[in-house]
């Protein structure tokens, strides 16, 4: 959790919105610090976070983890965190037949069918339990990441379907939160990621977009983020509010500052 | 477990017998045991394996790529658990050579090698492995008897170090233990090192003719060969790490070449919307699941150029760790150009990969040109003319006897092409006037930013 960048959207974690999706979107650089930000965020904030990680392995986020201070072998342990580890689960349902449905079975199917599996195993981890007491705030879903799927042979509706499913479950009637981080293509005519990337932009209520500068790389500006407000369901009377602001990741933490003030020119 | 055998083996009691006295707890004195390697291997395994290093960012554990100055421009080497893909040049022509470079350091280490090829045979491809350039030390641990016959000094030598005569001429195990070493291109690597290295091949129309086990997924059957190929060779010769007990550990390198070429069956060379199109990725994405779980790191040359689809090559991109993209200058129009003149080709550092870290080690040299001399590879940056290039050739092996490197230099009449933050050190640096005459008409208001 990064402090700078709960003070610039204006939360906490013990104040923050619930049913909203966020997507987090990356262009010409690497936008994994804003998931490793939000994982640490919602397990501070003690809720039931399922994290469907297809991009990297556990111990990667675990080690990152700790640096922002949370842990995530003992949240597992602990039920709070329910993690499904893309990597490893390829190469289970790869190499060997399956009995029961595994929410990645759909790399063995020649064509791209749907994401069903996958959506009842997050919707398996994020039900309420009945015990009687409320040990978590609210359930939240992390996905890491979404452009994964189309390169898994999954069409662009598909993925898209896969969202409206889990907004309505997660969002609407559990009223949690989601955050989903699609990579931008940019020039790259890349259809179906546009068509991903525009369809989840128009049902998100914020969105963080990290880019690299247009100027190329520097050492000590490692990119821009956009902030953007949206309301997606009530017409847009109001303007939606949008900030922009650079930023340099460091080795615990990332220091965000006004667009031109970074500390190595002034 | 394992503190268990190390008490009973100091105590010299059976196993029940710690039981009882863990259970009493009476005195405080434990017997401290050397930690075994039975630890949670949640973290990075620590172990020490020829031929690797941890690294002094995040304690990953690296291996070299067979080019030494390409190790220091991914931060360290490449680490284990990780793909490296090389974007091939056009004409196929120094793509091979650090292919076959990170083959040679396998073998001068010790490591198991896995090579998968659709165009060649992997013997044949062994067969022309650059040969080592080592030290004096090492290299009389076999082929002595060249070295005799040529100079009355080298048999001096012998004579100080007699003992080395009794040793066995062919050396079994890592041959060297140092992290990356040299390799001179123009001799072969002696028969005895590849006999003596353990290897697996895989050659795509020998394998290609049994019948397929697996049900139909949209995987080309190339592909799906393969990878059952590299998942039976890292599960029966344990590099995942099921069996504990085993005290040496070795690495596994994987190389596999021209992967995406029509040889392999795959078309995204051939047709811009392939019946397949998302073979290749479904590929990459299960073969680095593997990768994670072993002790393994993979070389792969893909030729990007030829593919039609340009969203395909992001797609891959993304799901390789590093990318490296070979621009040769044969045919296009910078081989006359004079900047240029001097080297063979580009060299684009496309993506590193940010591992148990928020930051990666990205260094600032961005303009980097590789060159072929006569023999060897090594990698040199060059910022002046005059200045660094004394400096880096130190790094070169002392021998000097055929320089022949394949230099990474950096491009030195580009200087805006820096990062922003260089512009500062430039105004430091005294302009030298060979740098001056060369940038011709890069005229020095440039650097008033």
């Amino acid at each position: 959790m990064f402090v700078e960048l709960n003070n610039l959207l204006n939360t906490t974690p013990d104040r923050a919105e619930q049913g909203k999706l966020t997507l987090l979107c990356d262009a010409k650089t690497d936008g994994s610090f804003l998931v490793h930000h939000f994982l640490s965020f919602y397990l501070k904030a003690n809720c039931k976070v399922c994290f469907v990680a297809l991009f990297q392995s556990f111990s990667h986020y675990n080690i990152v983890g700790q640096k922002l201070g949370v842990n995530l072998t003992v949240a597992r342990e602990r039920g709070q965190l329910v993690f499904l580890e893309g990597l490893k689960s390829a190469v289970d349902v790869f190499f060997q037949t399956q009995e029961e449905p595994h929410p990645l079975q759909f790399l063995r199917e020649a064509n791209a069918g749907n994401l069903k599996p996958l959506f009842e195993f997050v919707r398996e981890a994020l039900k309420p339990v009945d015990s009687g007491e409320a040990r978590w705030t609210y359930p939240v879903l992390l996905v890491d990441d979404l452009s994964v799927l189309l390169s898994l042979g999954m069409g662009a509706v598909a993925a898209l379907d896969f969202i409206h499913y889990c907004r309505a479950t997660v969002c609407w009637e559990l009223k949690g939160n989601m955050v989903i981080l699609v990579h931008d293509s940019g020039d790259v005519e890349d259809e179906e990621n546009d068509i991903l990337l525009n369809g989840v932009s128009h049902q998100s209520h914020l969105i963080l977009r990290a880019e690299g500068l247009a100027t190329g790389f520097c050492r000590d500006v490692h990119g821009q983020l956009r902030i953007l407000w949206r309301r997606p369901s009530q017409p847009t009377a109001q303007r939606d509010q949008s900030l922009t602001y650079q930023y340099k990741i460091q080795d615990r933490s990332v220091s965000f500052f006004a667009k031109g003030m970074s500390p190595a020119v002034l | 477990m394992a503190a268990v055998a190390t008490c009973g083996s100091g105590v010299g009691t059976t196993g029940s017998a710690v039981a009882t006295a863990s259970k009493s707890n009476v005195t405080s004195f434990q017997r401290r045991g050397p930690r075994a390697s039975g630890t949670n291997d949640s973290g990075p395994r620590l172990v020490s394996i020829a031929g690797t290093r941890p690294s002094v960012r995040n304690g990953q554990l690296l291996v070299s790529t067979g080019l030494p100055a390409l190790d220091q421009l991914l931060g360290g080497g490449l680490a284990i658990g990780t793909v490296l893909l090389i974007e091939e040049d056009k004409y196929n022509i120094y793509s091979p050579l650090l292919f076959k470079c990170f083959l040679a350091e396998g073998i001068v280490n010790g490591h198991t090698l896995l090579v998968a090829s659709a165009k060649e045979d992997p013997a044949n491809i062994l067969q022309e492995l650059p040969a080592p350039l080592l030290d004096d030390n090492s290299k009389k641990e076999f082929d002595e008897d060249v070295y005799n016959h040529k100079t009355p000094e080298s048999n001096i030598k012998m004579k100080i170090a007699w003992r080395y005569q009794l040793l066995p001429k062919m050396e079994i195990g890592p041959v060297s233990s140092r992290f990356g070493h040299y390799y001179d291109a123009s001799k072969r690597i002696p028969q005895e090192l590849i006999e003596a290295s353990n290897w697996h091949g895989f050659f795509l129309p020998e394998k290609i003719s049994s019948v397929l086990k697996v049900e139909p997924c949209s995987l080309t059957p190339g592909y799906i060969k393969l990878l059952q190929f590299i998942q039976n060779i890292i599960y029966e010769e344990r590099f995942d790490g099921s069996n504990p007990q085993k005290k040496q550990r070795n690495v596994l390198r994987i190389g596999i070449q021209n992967l995406g070429s029509p040889l392999w069956g795959d078309d995204i060379c051939c047709a811009e919307n392939g019946s397949n199109s998302h073979s290749l990725t479904k590929f990459l994405y299960v073969l680095r699941g593997l990768l994670r779980t072993s002790l393994s790191a993979c070389i792969i040359t893909m030729p990007t150029h030829l593919i039609q689809n340009k969203a395909i090559i992001a797609r891959v991109t993304n799901l390789s760790d590093i990318v490296i993209g070979l621009e040769s200058f044969i045919g296009s129009e910078r081989e006359t150009n004079p900047l240029y003149k001097d080297y063979h080709g580009l060299i684009h550092i496309r993506q590193i990969p940010r591992l148990n870290n928020l930051i990666c080690d990205e260094s600032d040299v961005k303009d980097l040109a590789f060159k072929l001399k006569r023999k060897l590879f090594t990698i040199e940056a060059e910022v002046q003319k005059g200045v660094s290039r004394a400096t880096f050739l130190l790094d070169g092996p002392r021998k000097k006897l055929f320089p022949c490197l394949f230099q990474l230099l950096e491009v030195a009449c580009i200087p805006w092409l820096m990062a922003s933050s260089s512009i500062f050190k430039a105004s430091n640096i005294g302009l030298s006037p060979s740098y001056v005459t060369n940038s011709g008409f890069f005229s020095a208001s440039l650097f008033h930013f």
